[in-house]
């Protein structure tokens, strides 16, 4: 599939953070001609395996792959009437960009799909104390259009919000639309195991498309947990500079992808990235994250007794936003990428990522254990 | 019953103040085979002349404005993003994360400012003025960009015209005033009325009524009537303000706004075509705001002049969303108010 038929599908299908079941159908159906298995995980992940032609006298080693499927929504809080009519109050599921919705079409899940528009008043007829700002969550609506009392008939307090954007082109192989947070990295990691499919490799390839990490990381916990692999990559989204973004430390849209360094990314499976990339002379770009990356890398590395994992990131423009822009180049090599890099991992690949930990400095002695 | 295709292909054109082409050329194909002759004037107005049965000798003006509000082109910057300024009133915080087609060949482009999450304390409350905003096509340079845009090309926004389930509700952008140029267009194809109906789609509305002002000096009309999409604030508010109209509780009557006290012998005459029809009709809150009226009204010699209006929630926004029973009421009472329009309408007592 042409890279922008498959990510159009990914980005238009529903899956607010709680509840991935759009989403997921949809990534089952592209993964499954690639992978061997596919299980809807108790908590709504969604796994694809694909096995290894590695050694059949022991236990195959795995490489998980975890690119979050959940994208931003908003759910209802109350249903207020005002001269007959019905609106809704919303609250934000995940860290969407309140500051982008005024006059943003959206649906809400009720007893059936219900399409709406955001909105608030003009400046100039809200309260005193809340004029010159920037929209809060007490003064948007969502309106369908209803009389309070089919409103109320239809929809809930608690009911799901999705928002509504076709994917769009737009000049030089770029797109926007919503959530490339982070179908983009669905997208790159569909295009890997189509790749897989031509190439030798001896690993198992978990692919899991994890639930609810804008919230909680919760599904790269619990799938890392579930499946215990011997290395993770996680692949999400990083800030590409943009306007009012020219910060120098944020990637370059198209420049490639973006490979962390950080207290999330073992030294190893970034070393192994890097080597991938070179053996294919792929440019790629480093992000540097301190404290928290803020994506599944930051719960699989910490699941179990510890896995160690790599992140590779898609530069994004307007992240949390109805016009996330993405390169379709970067999800691509993204793609490529992976599959060079599970293709290159190999027996020795444990031991020497291990060996990475314990690496002389420069002009240091080496102090390392011996068996 | 099958979607308005009028209001679809009318919301969905791009018509920015200034730039009226392709809306006026969409208009002059849908009514072309309904009037009598068409021309359009120095500015840009669209007159078409559908001659009456000549019972009474009478020209009626009837204005809607087929402009709309959007964005302009100012600067192409050095990594091809484009700046801009709005045109017609827009309001700073719906600008943000929308999609809009620029220049003539709709190049598409994204509004995009610095993302959530590099936002420093307070920052998040802050508006985003329209100067930190820029349009991004997706080029990479000032010279790849200006292959496809130019400055001065006007952007307008993309939403599809979509009628909500379960209700009488659409939403689309322009509606403020391609509901006015739909209606306009619906009496055109009508029965002649008794006397001869100028029909102008009008420019420049957003930008200060200025091409009402130039078309109803030409036409120079004994009366004219004005369709509009007026701004419904009928949301839920802190205390107790009443609404100025109220999404689908009736055509909006004007009486008087920040431009006109309307005439008042259209407006008594509007009100008692409505009662007698069973029409549903209410009146505007009056107060702030404007229409063509405020041009017509003053032009030339003078004319007396009504507005009847359509309420529009989450106008000069994206999305804008109306009732359609306003819409069709409108088209109805503006069909009984040209033929139940004599000369002694107008006498003074």
């Amino acid at each position: 599939m042409e890279t922008f038929d498959l990510l159009k599908k990914l980005s238009e299908a529903p899956g607010p953070t709680g509840d991935e079941r759009g989403i997921a159908a949809v990534v089952e159906e592209v993964w499954r001609p690639f992978v061997d298995q596919v299980i809807a995980d108790r908590v709504g992940s969604l796994v694809g395996i694909k096995r290894g032609i590695g050694p059949d006298d022991r236990p195959r080693p795995s490489v998980l792959l975890a690119a979050h499927q959940d994208e931003l929504g908003l759910m209802v809080t109350r249903i207020v009437e005002y001269q007959g009519s019905g609106f809704l109050r919303v609250i934000n599921l995940g860290g969407v960009d309140r500051r982008q919705l005024m006059g943003q079409t959206a649906v809400v899940h009720g007893v059936r799909p219900l399409t709406g528009v955001l909105g608030t008043l003009p400046d100039a007829y809200l309260p005193p104390k809340k004029r010159g700002q920037s929209i809060t969550w007490d003064e948007l609506i969502l309106d369908v259009g209803l009389p309070a009392d089919q409103l109320r008939d239809l929809v809930s307090v608690g009911d799901f919000v999705t928002f509504r954007q076709s994917l769009r082109r737009l000049q030089n192989g770029r797109v926007t639309g919503k959530a490339l947070d982070n179908r983009a990295s669905l997208a790159a990691v569909t295009i890997c195991l189509e790749q897989l499919q031509e190439r030798r490799h001896s690993w198992d390839v978990i692919a899991v498309a994890t639930a609810q990490e804008e919230e909680t990381f919760l599904g790269a916990y619990t799938s890392a947990y579930s499946r215990r692999p011997d290395a993770a990559i996680v692949i999400d989204v990083s800030h590409a500079k943009g306007p009012g973004a020219n910060d120098s430390d944020l990637a370059e849209l198209g420049g490639g992808p973006i490979l962390d360094i950080g207290v999330n990314v073992h030294p190893g499976l970034y070393k192994a990235l890097c080597e991938a990339a070179g053996s294919i002379e792929m440019s790629i770009q480093t992000g540097v994250h301190g404290r928290a990356s803020g994506t599944d890398a930051y719960a699989i590395q910490i699941t179990g007794g510890g896995i160690p994992t790599g992140l590779v990131s898609i530069p994004l423009r307007y992240m949390h936003t109805m016009v996330e822009t993405a390169d379709l180049n970067d999800i691509e090599r993204v793609g490529r990428l992976l599959a060079e890099t599970i293709a290159r991992m190999d027996d020795d690949f444990l031991p020497g990522i291990r060996d990475e930990l314990m690496r002389p400095r420069n002009g240091e002695e080496s102090n390392q254990a011996k068996d | 019953m099958g979607m308005n295709d009028l209001l679809k292909q009318l919301t969905e054109v791009a018509g920015v103040s200034g730039d009226e082409n392709d809306v006026r050329r969409l208009i002059r194909d849908l009514i072309v085979d309904h009037v009598d002759e068409w021309s359009v004037d120095t500015m840009g107005n669209l007159l078409a002349t559908r001659r009456g049965t000549g019972q009474y000798d009478l020209r009626v003006l009837v204005d809607a404005h087929m402009d709309e509000v959007g964005l302009i082109v100012t600067d192409i910057d050095s990594s091809g993003m484009l700046s801009f300024v709005s045109i017609g009133g827009f309001d700073d915080r719906a600008l943000l994360g929308k999609i809009v087609r620029v220049g003539p060949n709709g190049v598409v482009g994204v509004i995009g400012a610095r993302a959530v999450h590099l936002l420093k304390a307070g920052e998040m409350s802050k508006v985003v003025r329209q100067d930190a905003m820029r349009i991004d096509i997706g080029a990479r340079s000032k010279e790849s960009a200006g292959g496809k845009v130019k400055v001065g090309d006007r952007a307008a926004f993309v939403t599809e015209y979509e009628e909500l389930e379960g209700g009488r509700a659409a939403i689309g952008k322009a509606f403020d005033n391609r509901a006015g140029c739909a209606a306009l267009i619906e009496l055109l194809r009508g029965e002649r009325y008794p006397f001869d109906i100028i029909a102008a789609f009008s420019v420049q509305e957003e930008v200060g009524l200025r091409g009402a002002r130039v078309a109803s000096a030409g036409v120079r009309p004994d009366v004219a009537l004005v369709l509009e999409c007026t701004p419904a604030y009928d949301q839920p508010k802190e205390g107790d303000v009443s609404s100025n109209v109220v999404m689908g509780k009736g055509v909006s009557v004007y009486v008087m706004d920040a431009g006109t006290i309307q005439d008042p012998r259209l407006v008594a005459h509007v009100m008692a075509t409505a009662d007698a029809h069973g029409i549903p009709y209410q009146v505007r809150q009056p107060g702030g705001g404007g229409t063509n009226t405020g041009a017509i009204q003053r032009a030339g010699a003078g004319i007396p002049a009504a507005t009847l209006a359509v309420p529009g929630r989450y106008a000069h926004t994206p999305s804008l969303m109306i009732s359609l029973d306003d819409y069709e009421n409108m088209i109805r009472l503006a069909d009984a108010v040209l033929r139940g329009l004599t000369p002694d309408t107008l006498r003074r007592e």
